[in-house]
């Protein structure tokens, strides 16, 4: 009997791969495809715009006549926010789908996870927001690359910026998983090498998502520290500064704070924007450049919202693929990774390349600082970093990344 | 009788809970092959002292022996390793499996051979249950699952389980509680049978009054927790205190035509 | 001093919503024994909809009034939910109400991002309770005195609700012996009723009121739900005071854990909740339970081993399922070694909740062990794969070993509660332990040897594995320790009255179930090439338990097609869809409602009344009737 319903049910699994399958081999002659992972049921608050802007950048690579005279399709899969879920869709992009390449994916654990499957595999990955060090440096490999500044990057901007207050004291609040803890170790390293008078008087490691904010707002301001630096985002970040205001935990402190300058999680504090946190973000309503007033005036037109941060990163990683496809000229693997090591492109943020000696994108962030006007949390005294100027030496890098 | 080895020997039984004597100083002895029925009007200390002997009450003080060896204090399956088979007020069975099964189990955990994850178990000891539902006349049933059988039924299943360690003593806990007044005879005069056949000793209480007087070699009357008589039916019978507590008790013990309480 | 005195008062504003939700589960589980897993979704649902009210009417009447508005609306919704599929299912066997309230929290989740959108929703803060006041220099913010004032509040007026009416008397009656409240001729379908539409209510008034504190989110529902499980776990199922005094604990041990233990604050409740399990199995403030009721849809066919026809069509239908590389590609070759390791996990757990009566829900503890074990002997001890796979399983056999000694203990609720609380702190020791376990980010590079890197060869490898787990645990089931765990799982009773000591018995079942699970986590790391907590997370506990049950607790292996069914549908829908949730969730609802035997029982079932009709027809009996008739 067990052994009849096991050949049931993969029969039926059989069927729908196979009908899947199918479907999608009809076309592909003229078409290029990319497979596309990211943790849409999760996180939707950031993968939704992420999803607009990839959509933004087929439709303007599709119009301007595809990747080499084939059509730009993108086959996009939710991971659930499940690394091994992931797995499973990057398995059946490249078995099934015969894409040209992996691009997504948000979590860290995640990007590392498509990351070594690729290696795996020996597919070309572009990952496209993970922040973990460890996806182009202490677990890199030649086939993964990477968009985004990583925390190394915003740690190193955000301690340019840091290490000019006259604070002493520091105190630490980051979320109790890997991305918060490197975070706090880089930004702690890099800012002791610059200011070695500090003190580190307290550190808070709620955990991610769970934050109970009152009492770690309460021992936060028990340790009195000068300054604070905090890793929290999304939901736990609401949590804190609305604590935090009230307590009047940042009265007379400086907060230092990683990607709170983005849409994302800046509109939703609205008037409880805590004003003069000096954060990395997007601040897309006081960019203004050429390529920038492009792309808005494009993503406003098609969407009619405004972009956040994930919109900048989908939409750039679809470019990056495309220009990266069509340097190739072919969907080889290793003739992709000769495309893309040094490869420049334009992007909204300005000329980008993608380095050869770790796979990491120049692409840079906007430092600022928060401020409030009409309700709505903004930044304001922003300006642009490029991301090659926070990197360490290539012989540090060197010494990080295993050899291929 | 005196030649008959002692087979259940109790002394000093107490036990107390929050200082109100459930059971004070009991004591008495059982030989093989007798019949010892424990009664008392509700609240005596029946269920308590019952309790103690199957190693499901820890008493305060006393000993309690089988076949001179000490099982005071002891966990129920330890003492039905040393011989003592023992039924329920509600019999306990296992409802999922066939009847000849549940003797099955029984004889296995006899065997010691319940930690064995490789053999079937169908094929252990499968003419030993036959032979045990035979002898409580559940032989035809021995296919048949356990959750569809009549109450009486299961009541008899669980003399055959109770009798799979080939017990020197039984307890039986109301063993005709629930059943119909045909049933019951018929239960007992079967368990009468199998101790005389077998030598075993079986010490069972019980509300129905008729099937003690019928049943029993002696009996044991408790109240409030001590032992206040103790005979052969005609000496209990006429023992004008035990006929003072059941009249108090708004019961007689030999009215014939009372229906038995289920409890 | 003023700090610690502030820090008590925070811990205090939290535990009121905390008592809320979890007054709320006690109540219902003490009166209708459903494990009301759906309560955080509901909670989730009063923040959502006191969030739309509050913004729609301006003013302290309008904030006030949203607030208890969408407390009412969400109760409804409950009693709705109440009426039309949990009134369905109450005599189901145990554990498919909970499943069935799980298929509502998924749907839940992405109903809420469909209607609200997917960003973080900042509520109002509550008119006259902004600011802060100051207590010798340090700030307490009004509102969480006002929180800290209303948990003795709602707990005084349940208080008078329960022992002043008539309809509390009623429920307490009910908590204590539900036959007996049957008995006594109360409507009982309107006394459930009302009593899930209070628990709700609760729920949604604790979800409502974090609006100002909180931000509004798709995944508050799991969030609260385990710490509410936690909560009232420790304060002992159906007891409000036990709610009460456990929310107030909980929440004290957040505020403090974080000042002493600031990096292990997430297992502190855990590591609480175990030892109150273990010292006090029955809560603080619970009461030993009478013996779990009979399951009313308990089988009685008692189960047999296969006969020779069926044997021959099970190797039948496994060698055509060891066919499937000569036709399909490998990315169905990889879905069908994933879906061959869950069999063999759900196998195991299926092997301790139907044939031992124990239900973990924890039980990917032992999966994660394994894959861990595996990872950790390749990547540091540099083992080959075969070593690996024989000594992977070992760790969850060591872990199953150490924590199946406590867990055996309990039984019920409490054993499911225990074990899922070893689960979270070898989830936590998985997460936090970065140095070796690389945390969040997992071990990478587990990946197969030559001989097993092909789909092809990893299929056949997963399959026959799955095929001898299945192979060993039915002749471990239908062999004399087989029958001895089940007697201890139909009769406690009896079955220590003939020798069985019952907690060795399950003991060693917990651990072979423990093994296998553990067997089929290191084939896992090797497939994916990767471990990470997730692999021990409550998720992976829970879609094993969806599993069983989908197959039907009551049968001998209908995990196997539990797991062929959820899993191939769960691959299916999260490749096909972004709203694999809804449907996912909604499919489970209608497995509950429709099959409450499982697709395996109701299969059996429908088998069983065919053979009994057919042979009752050809009955002589019933033919001279006919005959007659004619």
């Amino acid at each position: 009997m067990r052994g009849y319903f096991v050949g049931a049910g993969l029969a039926i699994a059989v069927a729908t791969m196979a009908t899947g399958a199918m479907t999608t081999q009809a076309s592909a002659q003229s078409e290029i495809k990319i497979g596309e992972i990211n943790s849409y049921s999760l996180l939707p608050a950031f993968t939704e715009p992420y999803r607009k802007g990839w959509q933004l950048a087929v439709e303007e690579i599709n119009a301007a006549g595809g990747i080499n005279g084939k059509k730009l399709v993108v086959i996009s899969k939710d991971d659930g926010g499940k690394p091994a879920d992931a797995q499973t869709a990057a398995n059946e992009l490249v078995s099934s789908e015969n894409v040209a390449m992996l691009t997504g994916t948000f979590l860290s654990n995640i990007g590392l996870a498509v990351s070594d499957f690729a290696n795996q595999k020996k597919v070309f990955f572009l990952a496209a927001e993970p922040l973990t060090d460890a996806i182009t440096w202490s677990k890199g490999n030649r086939y993964t690359f990477r968009l985004r500044p990583s925390n190394y990057i915003q740690a190193a901007m955000l301690v340019e910026e840091a290490a000019k207050l006259p604070a002493k004291r520091w105190a630490t609040i980051a979320p109790n998983y890997e991305y918060g803890q490197s975070a706090v170790t880089v930004f702690k390293k890099l800012m002791s090498e610059k200011r070695p008078d500090i003190q580190w008087v307290d550190e808070q490691w709620p955990p991610q998502g769970k934050i109970d904010a009152g009492p770690v707002v309460q021992a936060t301001a028990a340790a009195n520290p000068e300054a604070i630096l905090n890793v929290t985002f999304g939901a736990d970040l609401v949590k804190l500064v609305r604590e935090g205001n009230t307590r009047g935990l940042f009265k007379g402190r400086t907060v230092v704070s990683f990607l709170t300058g983005e849409p994302e999680y800046l509109d939703p504090l609205k008037d409880e924007t805590p004003e003069g946190w000096i954060v990395t973000g997007y601040p897309w309503y006081s960019i203004k450049t050429p390529e920038h007033d492009a792309f808005l005036k494009a993503y406003q037109a098609k969407y009619n919202d405004y972009p956040r941060l994930g919109s900048i990163v989908g939409y750039q990683t679809i470019k990056a693929a495309a220009a990266i496809l069509a340097k190739a000229g072919s969907s080889d693997p290793e003739k992709l990774i000769a495309a893309a090591e040094g490869i420049s492109m334009p992007s909204p943020f300005g000329e980008i390349t993608f380095r050869k000696i770790d796979h990491q994108s120049t692409l840079g962030a906007f430092t600022g600082k928060t401020a409030l006007k009409d309700g709505k949390g903004i930044m304001v005294d922003t300006a642009y970093r490029k991301g090659s100027d926070y990197l360490p030496s290539d012989a540090e890098i060197e010494k990080l990344r295993p050899k291929d | 009788m005196s030649m008959v080895p002692t087979l259940l020997s109790v002394e000093g039984l107490t036990k107390s809970y929050g200082g109100v004597h459930a059971v004070r100083g009991v004591s008495f002895e059982l030989r093989a092959g007798e019949i010892l029925a424990l009664i008392g009007p509700n609240g005596a200390g029946k269920s308590t002292c019952f309790d103690m002997l199957n190693g499901q009450n820890i008493p305060d003080s006393g000993r309690i022996r089988v076949l001179g060896a000490e099982t005071t204090g002891k966990k129920p399956r330890v003492i039905w390793r040393m011989g003592v088979g023992r039924t329920f007020q509600i019999a306990a069975t296992f409802p999922t499996m066939t009847v000849r099964e549940n003797v099955q189990v029984a004889l296995v955990s006899h065997g010691a051979q319940l930690f064995n994850l490789w053999a079937s178990t169908a094929r252990q000891a499968r003419d030993e249950a036959g032979r045990l539902l035979d002898l409580v006349g559940m032989g035809a049933y021995a296919e048949r699952p356990c959750g569809e059988l009549a109450y009486g039924d299961v009541k008899r299943l669980e003399l055959a389980i109770a009798l799979a360690n080939q017990p020197k003593l039984l307890l039986m806990d109301e063993p005709t509680a629930g059943m119909a007044p045909r049933e019951r005879v018929e239960l007992m005069r079967l368990t009468a049978r199998i101790a005389r056949e077998q030598s075993i000793g079986v010490l069972f209480t019980e509300h129905d009054m008729d099937v003690v007087f019928e049943h029993a070699d002696r009996i044991l009357v408790l109240n409030r927790g001590t032992l206040i008589a103790e005979g052969s039916p005609e000496e209990v019978r006429g023992n004008a205190q035990v006929r003072a507590i059941y009249l108090g008790e708004g019961l007689l013990y030999d009215a014939r035509h009372r229906e038995g309480a289920s409890a | 001093m003023a700090f610690y005195v502030v820090q008590f008062l925070t811990g205090l504003a939290s535990a009121a919503s905390l008592f809320l939700v979890a007054s709320g589960l006690s109540i219902i589980f003490g009166v209708t024994r459903i494990v009301n897993f759906a309560h955080g979704a509901f909670y989730m649902l009063g923040a959502y909809v006191a969030f739309t009210l509050t913004d729609r009417f301006s003013g302290a009447f309008g904030f006030w009034g949203g607030i208890v508005i969408a407390a009412l609306v969400v109760a409804a919704i409950g009693v709705l939910v109440e009426m039309v599929l949990l009134r369905r299912i109450y005599h189901s066997p145990e554990l498919f109400q909970l499943l069935a309230t799980f298929g509502l929290t998924l749907m839940v989740e992405d109903l809420v991002v469909l209607i609200w959108g997917p960003d973080d929703l900042v509520g109002r803060r509550a008119p006259g309770f902004k600011g802060a006041i100051d207590f010798f220099g340090q700030n307490i913010p009004s509102y969480d005195l006002f929180l800290i004032a209303l948990g003795p509040v709602v707990l005084g007026v349940l208080w008078l609700l329960f022992q002043r009416t008539r309809w509390g008397v009623l429920v307490r009656a009910a908590t204590q012996d539900r036959d007996m409240v049957a008995a006594l001729g109360v409507n009982q379908k309107w006394l459930f009723t009302s009593v899930f539409a209070l628990g709700v209510f609760l729920a949604a008034l604790g979800g409502a009121l974090q609006i100002p504190r909180d931000a509004v989110n798709h995944a508050m529902d799991l969030r609260v739900i385990v710490e509410v499980f936690v909560v009232v776990v420790i304060g002992g199922l159906g007891s409000i005071i036990g709610a009460f005094v456990a929310a107030v604990l909980v929440s004290e041990l957040n505020a403090f854990g974080i000042l002493i233990f600031p990096k292990i604050s997430i297992i502190l409740v855990f590591l609480v909740m175990a030892v109150v399990l273990i010292v006090r199995p029955w809560g603080l403030f619970g009461k030993p339970e009478a013996p779990a009721r009979r399951t009313p849809g308990l089988t009685v066919n008692p189960w047999r081993p296969l006969t020779t026809n069926e044997r021959l069509a099970a190797i039948a239908v496994l060698v055509v399922a060891a066919a499937l590389p000569f036709v399909a590609g490998n990315y169905v070759l990889t879905v069908g070694s994933e879906i061959a390791i869950f069999v063999i996990f759900a196998v195991s757990l299926h092997f301790l909740m139907s044939v031992g009566g124990l239900a973990s829900f924890g039980h990917a503890a032992y999966f994660g062990l394994g894959a861990y074990g595996v990872a950790l002997l390749a990547k540091m001890a540099g083992l080959p794969m075969i070593a690996c796979l024989l000594l992977g399983p070992l760790l969850g056999l060591l872990g199953a070993a150490v924590f199946g000694f406590f867990a055996v203990q309990l039984s019920g609720v409490y054993f499911a509660m225990l074990t899922l609380a070893f689960a979270q702190i070898v989830w936590s020791i998985a997460f936090q332990w970065v140095s070796v376990t690389g945390g969040d980010n997992g071990i990478l590079g587990v990946w197969p040897e030559k001989w097993a890197a092909s789909p092809s060869h990893f299929y056949w490898l997963s399959l026959g594995i799955a095929a001898l787990a299945v192979v060993v645990l039915r002749i471990i089931v239908f062999s004399p320790f087989g029958f001895a765990l089940r007697a201890t799982r139909d009769s406690p009773l009896r079955s220590e009255a003939i020798g069985i000591n019952g907690k060795r018995i399950q003991w060693t079942a917990f651990v072979i179930a423990g093994t296998v699970a553990g067997l089929a986590g290191a084939l896992f790391a090797y497939l994916k090439g990767s471990v990470f907590p997730d692999n021990m997370g409550i998720s992976l506990s829970v879609d094993a338990l969806v599993m069983v049950l989908l197959g039907g607790v009551e049968t001998v292996s209908g995990a196997v097609v539990g797991a062929i069914v959820y899993k191939a549908l769960n691959i299916w829908l999260v490749s096909q869809t972004d709203l694999s949730k809804l449907v996912l969730g909604g499919f489970v609802v209608l497995i509950v409602v429709a099959f409450p035997k499982g697709i395996v029982g109701t299969l059996e079932a429908f088998m069983h009344r065919r053979r009994k009709s057919s042979s009752s027809a050809s009955s002589p009996l019933l033919t001279s009737r006919i005959e007659s008739a004619e």
